[in-house]
């Protein structure tokens, strides 16, 4: 029973990784499965019968191991973000496995909206190269709380403290451009195994944790917003049965703050003001809830209030406007339409909206600000000022992911071509 | 007090998974839950139950039935119906060979499991249904690791993998063209080890397949089968009573047993912790060929 009992008490930390083409980025989640005993035998009688077809090395190539679809497996790269799960007796994982060509920096972004951590490789013979600084970037823009940088191959150069520590120094000082909180680094051998899951033997000098201790113990209950409270209206629950005849719920999920049973609540956004009656679940009601919880509020007060609108504290209210600066990655091979209209999802509300400028574009080998480049394409990240239809209840995508963030859609194809984080 | 404000894994699973069932129920007309009797669909359908509440499943239940089922699950599909009262459609297989739209497989490894995609894409057109959940998850075969949460499907039901939305953050884009559909798979982020511990957590019921019993089988190509009138057995197949249990509930035609004497959720999650097979492993339909899942869901498997 100890198994079944530590089992229902662990948590769930998501995480991207990103590497250049020859980063060892595959054969790392490869070793981090099959270290902790991941793998399945089938999956791994699979992979030896794929390693031997491709006439690859006699070693088995864990990178077969996450490489999916048959038009990877032709090209040898991956070409989606790829989700993984592995469990340790301390915590589930779920990788966001991202590739990580220039031309798929779409793909990265994606990964990297729901990570808790993101890991960068960095090959300890090239040191930092534009594709790192990339990669960090996109980290930082999106607001991954924690860094890991593994400084992979160390195998190659002779496990060495002093290139490694050369390393380090390079990627803390480009570190301190970025807006990144908590760095860390390790030095390892993704295909030797060292400081994966076990600690090496080759580098005594490196007296940090593995990667594994890294993230079966770096602390993530902080990460999100318990400050602010904020409600997105998702769903109205109208039972309209004998029992529940007048119940009226506001089911959603918490995307910042604690609410709590008597909380006084004001109502976006009509203003009104009203009281928590209960908060509902389906095991019972409870005393409070917080993000990421779905629950369903019932207040007091009989009042109109429908999916978009946003349940806040009167003393502590997102912005209300409908003009906003965001930092856009661009998904689409469609480049942006200046002036042009796009429809919007920002929390549960839809919107339409008109771009109204197009301040700069951001090279994101440099970082620089380029203000005469304005054709904004697939992979740019560009900042633009919209004006939106009706009012959006918004908050610094720097103070909370979920209601600072927004997608825009081509309103034609219906597709998904920007991905937006409000400043 | 110090208060902490952390969820447990199957917390914060279940919540993104009700957090997602309730953006179909509110970004769509029409939707449909696809029902197997399995456990995964069993626990999609508790979670549905947690999102609406106090009020109803606001959707119905869609089997398709190959006619090649489990006794067993007919039977469980039947009594969770009368007691949540929700609507059941059944789509059915043995109408579409009838009806000459999908014709029989023939031979020792004939099965009904490629043609359950017509009757399931037949089904949703007559429903006129514009989005259909399903409970796959990523973890149970490489193909379905890059699936989205929303997915979209053209007029023919078809995914493409190469062209596939980007999803961001929990803003999931349910926009379509008239005739187009969705699949959604609220419980795309679980694997098969939360599945089980979250059946015992919750204490939800299951079909008895699932626990170990007395079966007559028969072993082929190292995979054990049930005996029943839907499979031709080779000559030299020897049918033989052996106590087995079901990792996943499918056709009896291509849905493997293993030997197990796990006849409680304790052991069966023992058994799923300490396991060297994927659950998959048992399933013959994915021996086919190594990219079989890939082919199958690009012509609207599910």
């Amino acid at each position: 029973m100890s198994q079944t009992d530590s089992y229902t008490d662990m948590d769930l930390l998501r995480f991207t990784t990103a590497g250049s083409v020859d980063d060892g980025k595959s054969t790392l989640i490869g070793r981090l499965l099959y270290d902790s005993k991941s793998i399945f035998q089938d999956q791994m009688e699979a992979i030896e019968r794929a390693s031997s077809k491709m006439g690859g090395d006699e070693s088995i190539n864990l990178a077969l191991l996450t490489d999916g679809l048959r038009a990877e497996r032709e090209q040898g790269i991956t070409i989606d973000v790829a989700y993984r799960y592995f469990a340790t007796p301390k915590r589930k994982f779920i990788i966001a496995d991202t590739p990580g060509h220039i031309q798929y920096t779409r793909n990265m972004v994606t990964g990297a909206s729901t990570a808790n951590l993101a890991i960068i490789l960095v090959d300890a013979r090239n040191g930092l190269v534009e594709q790192t600084a990339r990669h960090a970037f996109i980290a930082s823009l999106l607001r991954i709380p924690h860094l890991v940088f593994c400084i992979n191959k160390m195998d190659l150069v002779d496990y060495s403290e002093e290139r490694y520590e050369e390393i380090r120094a390079e990627l803390e000082a480009f570190c301190s451009k970025l807006e990144v909180n908590d760095v860390r680094f390790i030095p390892i051998s993704a295909l030797k195994g060292d400081n994966v899951v076990h600690k090496s033997k080759n580098m005594d000098w490196y007296e940090g944790g593995t990667l594994m201790y890294t993230l079966e113990t770096i602390h993530i209950s902080g990460d999100q917003n318990h400050v602010d409270c904020r409600f997105p209206v998702q769903y109205v629950v109208r039972p309209h049965t004998d029992e529940y005849h007048d119940y009226r719920g506001y089911a959603g999920r918490v995307a910042g703050g604690v609410f709590k049973k008597g909380d006084e609540v004001m109502l976006l956004p009509s203003g009104f003001t009203s009281k928590i009656k209960s908060i509902t679940t389906f095991d019972g009601e409870l005393e409070q809830a917080f993000a990421p919880m779905s629950v369903t509020l019932c207040l007091e007060d009989d009042l109109d209030l429908s999916r978009g609108d946003m349940i806040v504290r009167a003393n502590n209210q997102p912005k209300a406007e409908q003009e906003v600066e965001v930092m856009v990655c661009w998904m689409s091979e469609k480049p942006l339409t200046p002036n042009g209209k796009y429809a919007l999802k920002h929390t549960t509300r839809d919107a339409r909206c008109i771009v109204k400028d197009i301040k700069y574009k951001v090279d994101i080998n440099t970082l620089h600000r380029m203000e005469d480049d304005k054709e904004i394409k697939m992979n740019d990240i560009a900042r633009i000022s919209l004006r939106t239809t009706v009012p959006l209840f918004f908050d610094r995508y720097g103070r909370n992911r979920t209601t600072g963030s927004l997608i825009l859609i081509d309103e034609a194809t219906n597709e998904t071509v920007g991905a937006g984080m409000i400043i | 007090m110090i208060q902490s404000y952390s969820l447990t894994h199957l917390e914060e699973l279940e919540s993104e998974s009700v957090y997602v069932l309730r953006e179909v129920a509110a970004q769509f007309e029409n939707p449909v839950m696809l029902f197997s009797g399995g456990k995964d669909s069993i626990v999609m359908f508790h979670l549905a139950r947690k999102a609406f509440f106090p009020a109803k499943v606001p959707f119905p239940l869609l089997h398709v039935d190959t006619g090649h089922n489990f006794d067993e699950t007919i039977a469980f599909r039947d009594a969770l119906i009368e007691k949540t009262g929700v609507n059941l459609i059944v789509g059915s297989v043995q109408e579409s060979i009838d009806q000459g739209k999908v014709v029989e497989e023939k031979g020792f490894n004939a099965s009904r499991n490629g043609l359950q995609t017509t009757t399931l894409l037949d089904s949703l057109e007559k429903g006129k249904y514009d989005a259909a959940m399903g409970g796959g998850r990523r973890d149970e075969e490489k193909a379905r690791a890059k699936e989205r949460f929303f997915s979209h499907r053209d007029d023919f039901g078809q995914w493409d993998p190469k062209n596939q939305r980007p999803e961001l953050w929990n803003l999931f884009n349910g926009r379509k063209q008239m005739g187009e559909h969705f699949r959604v798979f609220p419980i795309s982020n679980w694997t098969e080890m939360d599945i089980w511990q979250y059946i015992m957590h919750e204490k939800i019921e299951i079909p008895s397949l699932y626990f170990s019993h007395k079966r007559r089988v028969f072993e082929r190509d190292g995979v054990i089968l049930a005996d029943s009138d839907f499979i031709n057995k080779r000559p030299e197949e020897v049918v033989e009573e052996r106590i087995v249990r079901f990792r996943t509930i499918g056709d009896m035609t291509c849905t493997g047993a293993t030997a197990s004497d796990a006849d409680t959720l304790e052991k069966i999650i023992e058994e799923v912790a300490s396991s060297r097979i994927t659950e998959r492993g048992g399933r013959s339909d994915d021996k086919r060929s190594e990219a079989a899942m890939e082919d199958r869901k690009k012509q609207g498997y599910f």
